[in-house]
């Protein structure tokens, strides 16, 4: 459904975007993750004809958003950042309005406010000019009109924006459900979010994309993907000395040591990791330890997150 | 057809916000308040003992001048404090279309205010034997001078986020358009230039088109200049809005 091929953006010298590549199909949601002054919110202008590229070319459902945006603008919804709205508006009278320019008439645009008002909420301040409502009101309130005609297309940015604990789950819970059968783009900097919503996740920093794969494949890639760790009672440094020695093991982390047991981590070396944990438990049984815990880790994508998107100061002293 | 519903629908939002606040109320009071006071007082108009509007009239370029910019300050400057104007432009809709409803909106709002001057028309009638058909040209001047002055304000409110600044600027270049053609102006002129080129200065002049009207000429020319402001002006904010979002 949006195709992105070789975008870029400059702002006088500075290249916000720079030769972006990506596509997401209907089914599809994407995460878009990058530190603040990555690119995203400049791609997603971009992607919704807000702003022109300086080079490349967007097409939304086959329609080039620069040649032809009127149609290529009636497939998308598109929630920007801080979540605009007109402040003298009530949140019904902006919502038949956003329904009115999406071309939406009579009942079929009655129909279509009041779904949008159910998906996010907003029947408790349906008549609030929205001036006068809370950030995460006034976030869904923007969210809803991306949502009025119900688009192929869904551009986010930043959805869950100033929006308590319970919120964010709905939101969350909404975008992976309309994400079946339509082609879903967010942007965010919450990491959890990737994980519980997204069906491919795009890291983009200083205008690049640094990755791009599924949650569990870039999760593969931190230090920590199948590593072991253990708690067990015992004097730390035999632990640490057995563990050492387990095949396949590259190196043993003492986490944290107490009266409940040593906690330690066990990374493995770059080929077998697939028997590691067997081996570790194997061990701890011939040496008799008592072992309170034991399991694989999956990798934390913050972790690749952080390694990734780390400023080049930081990667010249380490 | 599809253009013109998307037209209509930014013009019903825009009037909306105009009545929504109590800017709205305030403005017509003000103006309501202002042409009474230039036409009845500084007009003189009941010791000119004839049955006329000019006392009415000739102060509407300089009443404008301020009144319009208060109104056409806000068209663009908020959409971009707000942020909306990412919404509006990412809607399905030509950024044309948006200027357009603004500002037909905006007129719309400002035919109300020269509407309710109607009184002025009943006591003149009442006092003596006006030529009405006088009054209506000077009415349709107005109207479009009024329509002149908002486009120019479109235009600088397009230019910045600052509503003060987007005033002060509309003000200058609507001032610029009466001195062009302002008797004691142009009288200095003369002196110093040859008149040819005081008549060309004159010919962007406002004032120059606006004459006629009063005197119940409707002059082809003078329609032309009007229109040809509002549709420049106009244009013109495209091309700011545009180059605003190619950054
Ligand atoms: N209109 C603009 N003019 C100049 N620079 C801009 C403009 N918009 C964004 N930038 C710059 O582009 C870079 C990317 O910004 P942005 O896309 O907002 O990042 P993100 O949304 O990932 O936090 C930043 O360095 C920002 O300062
Ligand atoms: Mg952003």
């Amino acid at each position: 459904m949006i195709k992105v091929e070789n975008l870029t953006k400059a702002f006088g010298p500075n290249l916000a975007v720079n030769n972006v590549s990506f596509s997401v199909a209907r089914g599809e949601v994407l995460g878009f993750l990058g530190p603040n002054g990555a690119g995203k919110s400049t791609s997603m202008r971009m992607i919704t004809g807000f702003i022109p590229p300086t080079a490349g070319s967007i097409t939304v459902g086959g329609y080039d958003v620069v040649e032809t945006p009127i149609p290529a603008k009636r497939l998308m919804g598109y929630l920007p950042e801080n979540a605009p709205g007109y402040a003298d508006m009530t949140v019904r009278g902006f919502l038949h309005f956003i329904a009115e320019l999406r071309g939406l008439k009579g009942g079929a645009r009655r129909a279509a406010v009041n779904r949008a008002v159910e998906l996010c909420f907003l029947d408790a301040v349906l008549y609030q000019t929205i001036d006068t409502l809370s950030k995460g009101y006034k976030h869904r309130t923007c969210l809803a009109q991306a949502l009025i005609h119900d688009p192929d297309v869904l551009i986010l940015d930043e959805p869950t924006d100033g929006l308590d604990p319970n919120q964010k789950h709905e939101v969350r819970n909404l975008i992976k459900r309309m994400g079946a059968n339509k082609a879903i783009v967010f942007s965010t900097h919450i990491l959890e979010e990737v994980e519980a919503v997204c069906s491919r996740v795009i890291i983009i920093d200083r205008g690049r994309i640094v990755a791009n794969g599924t949650p569990a494949e870039l999760k593969a890639r931190s230090e920590t993907a199948g590593a072991v760790h253990l708690r067990a009672r015992g004097p730390s440094a035999v632990l640490h000395e057995r563990l050492s020695r387990v095949p396949g093991a590259a190196r043993v982390e003492i986490i944290s040591e107490s009266q409940n047991g040593v906690e330690a981590r066990v990374y493995p070396a770059p080929s077998a990791t697939a028997t590691l944990t067997r081996s570790v438990a194997e061990l701890a049984a011939r040496e008799g330890w008592q072992l309170d815990e034991i399991h694989t880790e999956e990798g934390r994508l913050d972790e690749v997150f952080r390694t990734i998107t780390l400023p080049d100061t930081v990667k010249a002293a380490a | 057809m599809n253009a013109w519903a998307n037209i209509k629908a930014i013009m019903k939002r825009e009037l909306g916000g105009y009545f929504t606040s109590p800017i709205a109320y305030v403005f017509l009071v003000i103006f309501l308040l202002l042409t009474g006071f230039f036409t009845f007082t500084v007009g003189n108009f009941f010791e000119r003992g004839d049955a006329s509007l000019v006392s009415f009239f000739t102060w509407h370029p300089w009443l404008y001048l301020f009144l319009v910019p208060a109104v056409g300050m806000r068209l663009w400057s908020e959409e971009r404090r707000l942020g909306t104007l990412e919404l509006l432009l990412t809607l399905p809709i030509t950024t044309w279309q948006a200027i357009v409803g603004k500002f037909l909106a905006s007129w719309l709002f400002l035919a109300l205010a020269l509407a309710l001057t109607f009184p002025v028309i009943i006591t003149v009638n009442w006092l003596g034997n006006p030529d009405n058909g006088v009054i209506l040209a000077g009415y349709v001047g107005s109207l479009l001078l009024a329509g002149a002055y908002l486009a120019i304000s479109c235009m600088t409110s397009a230019m910045t986020r600052n509503q003060v600044i987007s005033f002060i600027l509309s003000v200058m270049i609507c001032l610029f358009l009466i001195l062009a053609g302002y008797t004691p102006v142009t009288d200095l002129l003369t002196r110093f230039a040859n008149p040819i080129v005081t008549q060309i200065v004159a010919a962007f002049s406002v004032m120059t088109h606006f004459e006629g009207f009063q005197r119940g000429v409707l002059d082809a020319r003078d329609v032309i200049f009007f229109a040809s402001v509002i549709g420049f002006a106009l244009f013109t904010t495209g091309l700011i809005i545009r180059n605003q979002r190619a950054g």
